[in-house]
């Protein structure tokens, strides 16, 4: 099948090479990095994961969102969801690749990488992630490509991939748990300290994941002739909605909990990523636009959604799922994950700057992702095409 | 077979390629290191047919014993006590990294990480 | 060869089982790590319900067993005499081959003065005696009894070795740095560098030549001085302070060490105790 990704018209050969581009440089400073250390970004003794671990933070809900597809079609045969079902499996390979280059980027001595399966240490959660991400994303692979070959052929799929299909249900809430479980379970980090950081991350997850999906399909709408139904889309808006409205129930708990318990380590965070804190007479505020951003990104979004008549306009509608996508990354993908260092065991304020060769690292792996979403997509529509004509 | 005017030239170029360092050499490994004894001290923990193949299993096994279990019992060389340890024991005699280590790993093509942490003796 | 094998099978086996969706197994697991909640659990497994009943049954644990090292640092005596701290805190970058980069972004440290209010901050508030106000502690590695770092490791390159000390295996380490976020003591530092990088790095012709650097890539952290303790002597910041007796050394399982007798005739508190860690690093204030 992968000869439908060979052909396609100028754009797609265009967009194909703008990303590879971006991969290309970022390549090169990734080769900067590994000659010379991590010593290059802008991490430090007190905020020692960066823009790496926050973007795969994110992907890992990106990929987890895809089952919002799956588990409606599969589980309640629900069939309008048949035609884009495997936009959420694929979304979910290219977001897992995403993850596992960024987690490659982070480490110091990637070329050690295998410890982790030399020296199994099941009470690491690093490892159960390992095994679910890698797990999920096989899973993905094979029901993705097995589907779509039966369809191709236009005969049912092998009785045995639903077996397959199912189990990727319960990895989907597991990537994403687990990867919530390397925050919330670390004693010392009050504002990754809370139970309530694996649904939160399921549900900004559930709401991101398809929000992505819904903004691709409208793009494959115009350049591919692949619509995806009036009837699909406004289901996926619906569960974006939902998603989003528990996600922004659970952040405001969260407020709650710290405001109302006056405990210090529940509240500095928050006290830091919304409103800046104060500290030895300097207020620390570098997040705290990004924080706002999210707010407004998703109100926009969510309304933009809800309301019927911009929800039934597409470019309403792109906007307000781009919206609502890019808010959630700035909570989940920047917020989240910076600001839980912060103030550091030791109570103090140490701000981090990412610096310009690792952010294009970080462009680099989202351009990989595109690439592979791209390919796949081209494939997946190819076949829809052939299917059709 | 279909496509037989590329598929067999590719073969060519693939074969030709991934034996570039046989034939770039004329089949020639180079000329094998001289070893050569440490001068003031002919006693090793281990035979010479043994160390010489096996000391990267058996400095290995010293870390381990010594940095995971806590064993840093001594190692009895004819009546001479032995630390574990390669900067403190090995290059004691081995005096020269350049001419002990280098010399050999460089034509076996090898680079152990040794030496990124633990330091040489000065030459 | 054969053993690592057999043994990587089990442990996949096991953590696969787990994985589905056995929470039970995942907690032996677990505390499986930790011989002294491991000890503690098996004690309340055997004695059933009645465990529940006994006084004993709450918050008491069972006496741990094997050695515990620990230090007691005398936050007093160093107040007293100037200098001191500092003099510790040079030893231990001596003998450790610890680089002093400049720039903080790149800082390593093992063992370092902070504020009264950094070090203990459960316990600050804003009527502090001047004294403490006005004086520094120092802090290291608390060599946890329950080490969360250790829990974090993926690869088991940092842990808990026979003696109670939170080792670190620097071969094995992949530089993930979970075990940075897992600690509440901020006491593990990365090597963003090459800790012999020619600015700001350590100068190799100058160094303790009898002790190893690090590698780029890798975490460390206070070893409790473990290549002296095997050599029957005391760790370097210990020794460095034993003319003021500001630091005590020792087993604190062991009912007869010096250090018990003097927690024993000392009220003592350790950093944030409440994260249940079971800190060995205890200050006299």
């Amino acid at each position: 099948m992968f000869e439908k990704a060979l052909k396609g018209n100028n754009n797609y050969w265009i967009w194909l090479g703008f990303l590879a581009t971006f991969m290309a440089i970022g390549a090169l400073c990734y080769i900067r990095q590994y000659m010379y250390g991590l010593g290059l970004t802008g991490m430090s003794r007190d905020v020692s994961w960066g823009l790496y671990i926050s973007n795969f933070t994110f992907l890992v809900g990106v990929a987890a969102g895809g089952v919002m597809l799956v588990l409606p079609y599969y589980v309640h045969n629900y069939k309008v969801f048949g035609r884009i079902t495997i936009l959420g499996e694929f979304l979910a390979i290219s977001a897992i690749i995403m993850c596992l280059l960024f987690i490659v980027a982070d480490l110091g001595q990637p070329t050690r990488m295998l410890n982790v399966v030399f020296h199994p240490t099941p009470n690491s959660m690093l490892f159960y992630d390992m095994i679910v991400l890698n797990g999920y994303l096989f899973l993905n692979i094979l029901c993705g490509w097995v589907i779509l070959t039966a369809e191709r052929k236009q005969i049912h799929p092998p009785k045995w991939i639903y077996f397959f299909v199912y189990l990727s249900i319960p990895f989907a809430i597991s990537i994403h748990t687990v990867t919530a479980m390397l925050y919330c379970g670390l004693p010392g980090r009050h504002f990754w300290l809370s139970a309530i950081i694996a649904p939160r991350f399921l549900a900004s997850a559930f709401a991101a994941g398809p929000a992505l999906i819904v903004l691709v399909s409208l793009i494959l709408k115009r350049v591919a002739h692949f619509d995806a139904g009036r009837e699909a889309t406004d289901k996926m808006v619906t569960i974006i909605l939902y998603a989003a409205l528990i996600n922004a129930f659970f952040v405001m708990l969260e407020f709650f909990v710290g405001y109302y318990s006056q405990i210090p380590g529940h509240m500095h965070t928050l006290q830091y990523l919304f409103f800046g804190l104060e500290h030895h007479g300097h207020v620390y505020n570098n997040l705290v636009p990004f924080m706002w951003g999210f707010v407004v990104l998703t109100l926009t979004g969510y309304t933009l959604m809800a309301i019927p008549q911009t929800r039934r306009n597409d470019f309403w509608l792109a906007i307000g799922s781009a919206s609502m996508f890019i808010g959630l990354w700035l909570d989940k993908g920047i917020g989240f994950v910076l600001a839980g260092f912060l103030p550091t065991p030791l109570e103090e304020i140490v701000e981090y700057y990412p610096t310009l060769n690792e952010i294009m690292i970080t462009i680099a792996v989202w351009c990989t992702g595109f690439f592979i979403l791209t390919v796949l997509y081209k494939i997946a529509v190819g076949v829809e095409h052939e299917v059709e004509a | 077979m279909y496509d037989s005017g590329k598929i067999i030239p590719g073969l060519i170029i693939f074969v030709l390629l991934i034996t570039f360092p046989i034939w770039y050499n004329h089949g020639d490994a180079g000329e094998v290191p001289k070893t050569e004894m440490p001068k003031y001290n002919r006693l090793c923990v281990l035979p010479l047919e043994e160390i010489r193949p096996n000391h990267m299993k058996m400095l290995n096994q010293w870390r381990d014993e010594v940095l995971r279990d806590e064993d840093r019992s001594f190692i009895a060389v004819e009546g001479k006590m032995y630390q574990k340890s390669l900067q403190n024991t090995c290059m004691e005699c081995h005096v020269s990294k350049k001419k002990f280590c280098d010399e050999c790993h460089t034509y076996a093509a090898v680079t152990p990480y040794c030496w990124d942490c633990h330091l040489a003796p000065v030459e | 060869m054969d053993k690592q094998r057999r043994e990587f099978l089990k442990i996949a086996g096991i953590s696969t089982l787990a994985g589905l969706g056995a929470p039970a197994v995942v907690d032996r697991l677990v505390s499986g790590t930790t011989p002294l909640t491991a000890a503690a659990s098996a004690e309340k497994g055997s004695s059933g319900h009645g465990a529940m009943e006994t006084p004993a049954g709450h918050g008491q644990e069972a006496v741990p067993t094997g050695k515990q090292y620990g230090m007691v640092i005398d936050v007093r005596k160093f107040i007293a005499q100037r200098g001191l701290a500092e003099e510790c805190i040079r030893a231990c970058n001596q003998v450790h081959n610890i680089p002093q980069f400049p720039d903080r972004k790149d800082e390593i440290k093992w063992i370092w003065l902070t504020g009264y209010e950094n070090a203990f901050p459960d316990n600050s508030h804003h009527h502090l005696n001047e004294e403490m106000e006005r004086n520094q502690v120092l802090v290291l590695c608390n060599h946890c009894a329950n080490p969360p770092c250790v829990r974090a490791c993926p690869t088991k390159a940092t842990f808990k070795d026979k003696h109670g000390v939170v080792a670190m295996d620097y071969h094995r380490c992949i530089g993930c740095r979970f075990c940075m976020a897992a600690c509440p003591y901020g006491s593990r530092s990365f090597n963003w560098l090459d800790p012999r990088d020619p600015k700001g790095g350590l100068d190799v012709k100058n160094i303790n030549r009898l002790f190893p650097t690090r590698m780029r890539g890798v975490v460390e952290k206070c070893n409790f001085c473990v290549e002296r303790l095997g050599r029957g002597e005391q760790p370097a910041c210990v020794a460095a302070a034993s003319r003021s007796q500001g630091m005590f050394f020792g087993d604190l399982n062991d009912p007869n060490s010096e250090i018990r007798q003097v927690l024993k005739q000392n009220y003592t508190v350790q950093r944030k105790p409440s994260l249940g860690t079971k800190p060995s690093v205890f200050y006299i204030i």
